[in-house]
């Protein structure tokens, strides 16, 4: 029986219906910030607090991988099967922009601005076979 | 005390198989220090670095072991400026009167493979293809020109001016001009950017010799003066490489810090400058270092660059000697580069590539990973 395992703990809620980023925010400025730190970026304070991120948010701007990374990319993929990807970055409202793969990989159909959504989807498997998941942003439905 | 730029040497660029990263730094070395008339004997002090060649100061062990203080500086794309700023310090503050700046590399072929720990980014962001500079750089062009109303075939110019610069530098990589459509069509390595429109790691050595102002015409009847020299982290709201996440409110980056530092310690501003070189990693970082340095407002680069001003005949000349993209990224000797072309320029002896309004104040700019920049500024 395979188990899906999140690619890094505590970055995303997990297992849930309704996965959600999970962030840092600074008690004293506010600054909300991902993934979670112990610190705050912009005044180095300590006193910062988990939250669950917005699973909706604009796309702020965006590129497409054309080609396939070297290491320390790992995916199932060889250098035949790659895909070109596509990378944004997505405004949250009230929290954080955050970097992403996006699961459009037609320049066409991207568009700053245009409203997104979080998934959390399989991005390769480990050798027992397992389902390693990982994050992504699609256009809201 | 101020600081004079007295003697410049440069190995080529591009690929050297018979030769290391650190050889090819000694190489430049020797140059420099014959430029200068002077030994290496009689250098004071080293300040140089690489990222992927080795311990600059191995570099002694080719150019003779005189027990002068040598010190590695590793600081990214702007390692070359930050071993500039240490030299000019160390000038500045009366304890030397005469030394040495050195940056070279060799990088393998194809992009660069950053590691996110060594940025201290988590395993999964690199696992999942997100540590890439190619794609920071097409994510901050591709909103720079919805915002600003850049267009792709001033893209495509910059790459086009790039090639023919390098063309007419006879240590440039390519030195072979390329057609505007065979940039613009040729293999989409990152939205909007193709593949001519990025520069390729590579290899090469620069070596300068630095000294007091008030002793420079003893090596030199053209010393060149080094009026200022900045460098600048990011600041809480900028836009960098390598960021999982970024704030939404947005500030000014490194770039514009570190320019208005430099303008301000050399009591000059961007209307004196007479020739530039400014960070060119790929095409669209040219387009947007000319506003951040504060040579343009944001969009008017459009105008400028279909008009030709940022070639070497225009009123903005920019990347005279074919900057990184004719150049390369070796990133130990990039910013040393452009140090060097400027001095090249300001003396007068850039041959075909020379700037015809004879340049009496130079400009150079770096930006690197994970967000820092570096400015000089030079006068005859």
């Amino acid at each position: 029986m395979y188990k899906q395992i999140p690619i890094a703990e505590g970055l995303f809620t997990w297992p849930s219906e309704t996965p959600a980023l999970l962030g840092s925010r600074c008690r004293s400025c506010n600054i909300a910030e991902f993934p979670r730190k112990p610190s705050c970026p912009a005044c180095g304070s300590e006193d910062v607090v988990t939250e669950e991120l917005p699973r909706r948010g604009k796309l702020w701007t965006w590129t497409i991988q054309g080609f396939m990374p070297k290491k320390p990319y790992h995916s199932d993929e060889t250098p035949e099967t790659f895909t070109p990807f596509g990378v944004g970055y997505v405004e949250l409202p009230g929290a954080v922009c955050v970097e992403s793969r996006l699961l459009e990989n037609d320049p066409a159909k991207l568009k700053i601005g245009m409203e997104m959504e979080l998934v959390v989807e399989t991005f390769r498997h480990d050798d027992a076979g397992n389902p390693v998941m990982s994050f992504a942003f699609k256009a809201a439905e | 005390m101020d600081v004079a730029i007295v003697g410049i040497g440069i190995h080529p660029f591009g690929r050297t198989p018979g030769l290391s990263g650190l050889q090819q730094g000694a190489y430049a070395a020797r140059l420099a220090l014959k430029d200068a008339g002077v030994e290496w004997k009689d250098m004071q002090f080293g300040f140089g670095g690489s990222a992927s060649a080795g311990s600059a100061d191995a570099m002694v062990n080719e150019l003779g072991l005189t027990g002068l203080p040598f010190i590695n500086v590793a600081n990214g794309c702007a390692t070359g400026g930050s071993a500039l700023i240490s030299a000019f310090n160390a000038i500045k503050s009366g304890e030397y009167d005469i030394g040495m700046v050195t940056g070279f590399d060799k990088h393998d072929r194809g992009a660069f493979n950053a590691d996110p720990k060594q940025m201290g980014i988590d395993e999964w962001y690199g696992e999942v293809g997100l540590m890439m500079t190619t794609q920071f750089f097409a994510m901050k062009i591709q909103r720079y020109m919805d915002t600003y109303g850049i267009s792709n075939n001033t893209l495509a110019k910059v790459a086009q001016k790039a090639f023919s610069n390098g063309a007419k530098n006879p240590n440039a990589w390519r030195r072979e001009e390329i057609p505007l459509e065979v940039i613009s069509q040729s293999p989409m390595i990152s939205h909007p950017l193709t593949k001519f429109m990025f520069c390729a790691p590579g290899e090469g050595g620069v070596a300068l010799i630095l000294c007091r102002a008030d002793i420079a015409r003893r090596y030199t009847d053209k010393p060149i003066y080094l009026k200022s020299a900045a460098v600048r982290s990011r600041r809480y709201g900028s836009f960098e490489v390598f960021a999982p996440s970024q704030a939404l409110q947005q500030v000014d980056g490194p770039t514009v810090d570190a320019s208005k530092a430099a303008f301000e310690a050399a009591g000059l501003g961007p209307q004196d400058i007479d020739v530039l070189q400014l960070q060119d990693t790929e095409s669209g970082a040219e387009v947007m270092h000319m506003a951040e340095n504060g040579f343009c407002e944001h969009g008017e680069q459009e105008a400028l660059i279909q008009a030709g001003e940022t070639g070497i005949d225009g009123k903005l000349p920019i990347n005279t000697d074919g900057g990184c993209l004719a150049n390369g990224e070796p990133i130990g000797a990039t910013g040393l580069r452009q140090v060097y072309e400027t001095c090249v320029q300001l003396r007068g002896e850039a041959g075909e590539r020379q700037v015809p309004s004879a340049p009496k104040v130079g400009y150079t700019h770096v930006y690197g990973a994970p967000g820092i920049s570096a400015v000089t500024i030079l006068q005859r």
